[in-house]
């Protein structure tokens, strides 16, 4: 049985719509309209065009072989996301969402950020378009993400600091889902991952699954076979599940994602939902979440603003549940390591979130061993990052003035 | 025990008559038949604390509000406006839990007749079990759910355990919704169907839209004959109005800001209020 054909509502037992019934007219008005673009030739061809001459895809693969050392002597392949325009794998989804936004007829977009990746790529993708363009982002991922933020508002977007709840991912998305019943007759909303109701999950999927379509050209050109296993970073899943879906049926290549343990799994500051967690419904899915005994969903905590978040993509339960795919924990101290280990062996600065692949994928290279190939999601670039990596490693001289 | 949960109403109980209806659709039928409408008003489980949630409740029904509806604070609740997230952040670190809002309404049952609806999101009943949350409601004396995130398509195990224990289901309705959605809302419905008036969250609004009045005539195309209007209803002018062609009108964060700002006796007032708007509707009609 084919694992890639699946299209919602519900993987397995995860997916659904446990949204407010003002929101269904829409989610069916973009299941529709999604339909008939993704046979649209008109659109794939828009939409490889931006890819091509925005984006910059394919993006490329890079062997690391000086960081490999540490990795038990695998070969590791980085595939570049972080070599895309924004500096993320998130402008692949955005760019097919606006796209879309276009093609219902509305002219204002809204989106929700945790790292700031996929409001700096909304905000890019609606200045692109001449769209009206809304960001909602926790108070706290815009005081750790300020770099983003300004971004934003230079790009002409406006950036709505979140002040409820924990301030952090999920409470953007609640006041974006707000902002979205209130407002649904103009606006869409540019949902930044894999979670969500249908027909988000399998839509974002298919917009970020170029991400592994081509790497698995790309790794079996360049080694002569499938890689051993892929590994990516999961908050909300969209760049793993970008990487992974081109391997679901190809049961030979292990697939890994790697959850933000932040401070460990035993203590409570951690964003390992799948690990840690357990099935229940959050922003109209069901899938696994940190949540308490009467189901009030725990608030995440990781060092990567693009992690923290206390909820996943239903694929991915769905995955994990099947066995298809595993999910490990890794804390803020590993990814920091593999942060900086990186950056002084290959001169590639990573994003925090990829850090935390790439810490996972060292210890699995020590598992699988020297004649093993991983393919590693490196799904952004670290220059959002330098503030909170300067303070982690005590970088920044004391008293300068950073300008 | 409810007296109707041996004989669980059929699907499309909202044309039923009166007698053989849930006590809400009962309560509201009465209304009706007094030439008004039912007046609905929401309040927070736990808000400013649990004592005093379950005084202001009883203040509700003493002051001429019909139906009561209970909200269990949620930690992610995107139907609500900044007002009822301040109450229900605050219930939820004042130690709210579940087993709260059973006692709550076992205790508003014991001291006023008005039926006790309860307003949740999905995931704490899920977690709770769905089951054993029917079976815990219909034993403290509640009279259904509200949920505000679950559609009819996704409720299964909700439709199942309310027709075994004959507790209300009230679903949403949206002006945005399509005919074959609003007959499907009302014919999974019972107790009353939550006509959205406006596109949006909770929260007090100068005017309620026109789209309200559209809604509620689709909805009685579809069938309905119990049909309650909520979303920014704060004044007695507002009930009056939208009684003139609804079922109920629901009002919330205007209660719960009154509540908040000036405790339980600004809350009776308040309701006193807004009840006078159902009374005036009557003389009127």
């Amino acid at each position: 049985m084919s694992l890639r054909t699946e299209s919602g509502p519900y993987f397995g037992e995860f997916g659904g719509r446990f949204v407010p019934e003002s929101l269904i007219a829409a989610l069916d008005e973009l299941t529709e309209e999604y339909a008939l673009a993704r046979t649209d030739p008109a659109f794939a061809a828009e939409l490889g065009e931006l890819h091509r001459s925005y984006t910059g895809r394919p993006s490329i693969i890079t062997e690391v072989p000086r960081f490999a050392a540490h990795a038990g002597g695998a070969r590791v392949i980085l595939k570049r996301e972080d070599l895309n325009h924004t500096g993320s794998h998130k402008i692949n989804n955005v760019l097919g969402q606006v796209l879309l936004t276009r093609r219902i007829g509305k002219t204002r977009v809204i989106a929700e950020t945790g790292a700031g990746q996929h409001g700096v790529a909304t905000a890019t993708a609606a200045a692109l378009f001449g769209l009206d363009c809304v960001i909602y982002m926790g108070e706290v991922d815009t005081e750790r993400q300020a770099l983003n933020v300004a971004r934003m508002r230079l790009l002409g977007a406006e950036v709505v600091p979140v002040t409820t709840g924990s301030r952090t991912l999920k409470d953007a998305i609640n006041d974006a889902m707000r902002d979205w019943v209130t407002n649904v007759g103009n606006t869409n909303y540019i949902f930044g991952t894999v979670a969500g109701p249908h027909p988000f999950p399998a839509m974002v999927r298919d917009f970020q699954k170029i991400i592994g379509e081509e790497a698995r050209g790309q790794v079996l050109e360049l080694t002569g076979r499938l890689p051993d296993a892929v590994t990516a970073c999961v908050g909300g899943g969209s760049n793993a599940i970008g990487i992974f879906h081109a391997f679901l049926d190809d049961p030979e290549v292990g697939l890994y994602g790697f959850e933000a343990a932040g401070e460990g799994i035993d203590t409570p500051r951690h964003a390992a939902t799948i690990t840690k967690g357990r099935p229940g419904v959050l922003h109209g899915a069901r899938s696994f979440l940190l949540q308490d005994e009467d189901g009030q969903t725990i608030e995440s905590h990781s060092i990567s603003a693009g992690l923290d978040y206390p909820g996943v993509g239903p694929e991915h339960s769905w995955l994990a549940s099947i066995g298809r795919a595993e999910y490990r924990p890794v804390t803020d101290a590993e990814a920091m390591d593999a942060f900086r280990l990186l950056s002084r062996t290959e001169g590639i600065i990573p994003a925090i979130e990829s850090a935390h692949a790439l810490a996972g994928t060292l210890k699995l290279g020590r598992e699988l061993g020297k004649d093993s190939t991983i393919l590693v999601n490196l799904s952004g670039r670290g220059d959002k990052d330098m503030e909170t990596a300067g303070r982690y490693f005590d970088l920044l001289d004391e008293g300068a003035t950073q300008s | 025990m409810n007296p109707d949960a041996q004989n669980p109403p059929a699907q499309n109980s909202s044309a039923q008559s009166p007698a053989a209806a849930s006590p809400v659709e009962r309560r509201i039928a009465l209304r009706k038949e007094a030439g008004s409408g039912a007046l609905i008003g929401y309040l927070p489980v736990g808000f400013p604390s649990l004592a005093e949630s379950i005084d202001a409740a009883v203040a509700l029904a003493q002051n001429g509000v019909d139906v009561i509806e209970l909200g269990l604070p949620y930690s992610d609740p995107v139907m609500d406006g900044t007002v009822i997230q301040a109450a229900t952040q605050k219930a939820l670190a004042g130690g709210f839990r579940l087993r709260h809002g059973f006692e709550a309404i076992t205790a508003i049952t014991a001291q006023v007749d008005a039926p006790v609806l309860v307003m949740t999101y999905w995931n704490p009943v899920v977690q709770y079990g769905v089951d054993r949350f029917a079976d815990d409601l219909a034993a403290a004396g509640g009279a259904g759910l509200i949920t505000p995130d679950l559609i009819p398509d996704e409720a299964h195990d909700w439709l199942a355990a309310s027709e075994r224990t004959g507790l209300d289901r009230v679903f949403l309705a949206a002006p945005s919704s399509s005919d074959a959605r609003l007959t499907q809302a009302v014919d999974a419905s019972r107790g009353f169907v939550y006509a959205v008036s406006t596109m949006g969250i909770t929260g007090a609004r100068t005017d309620v839209d026109s789209a309200a009045r559209i809604l509620v005539e689709r909805l009685r195309s579809a069938g309905s004959t119990s049909a309650c209007v909520g979303l920014g209803i704060s004044t007695a002018d507002q009930v009056r109005e939208i009684l003139a062609y609804a079922d109920g009108a629901i009002v919330g964060s205007a209660l719960v800001r009154a509540l908040a700002d000036g405790g339980v006796d600004a809350l009776g007032r308040l309701a006193g209020e807004l009840s006078a708007g159902t009374r005036d509707a009557a003389a009127s009609n």
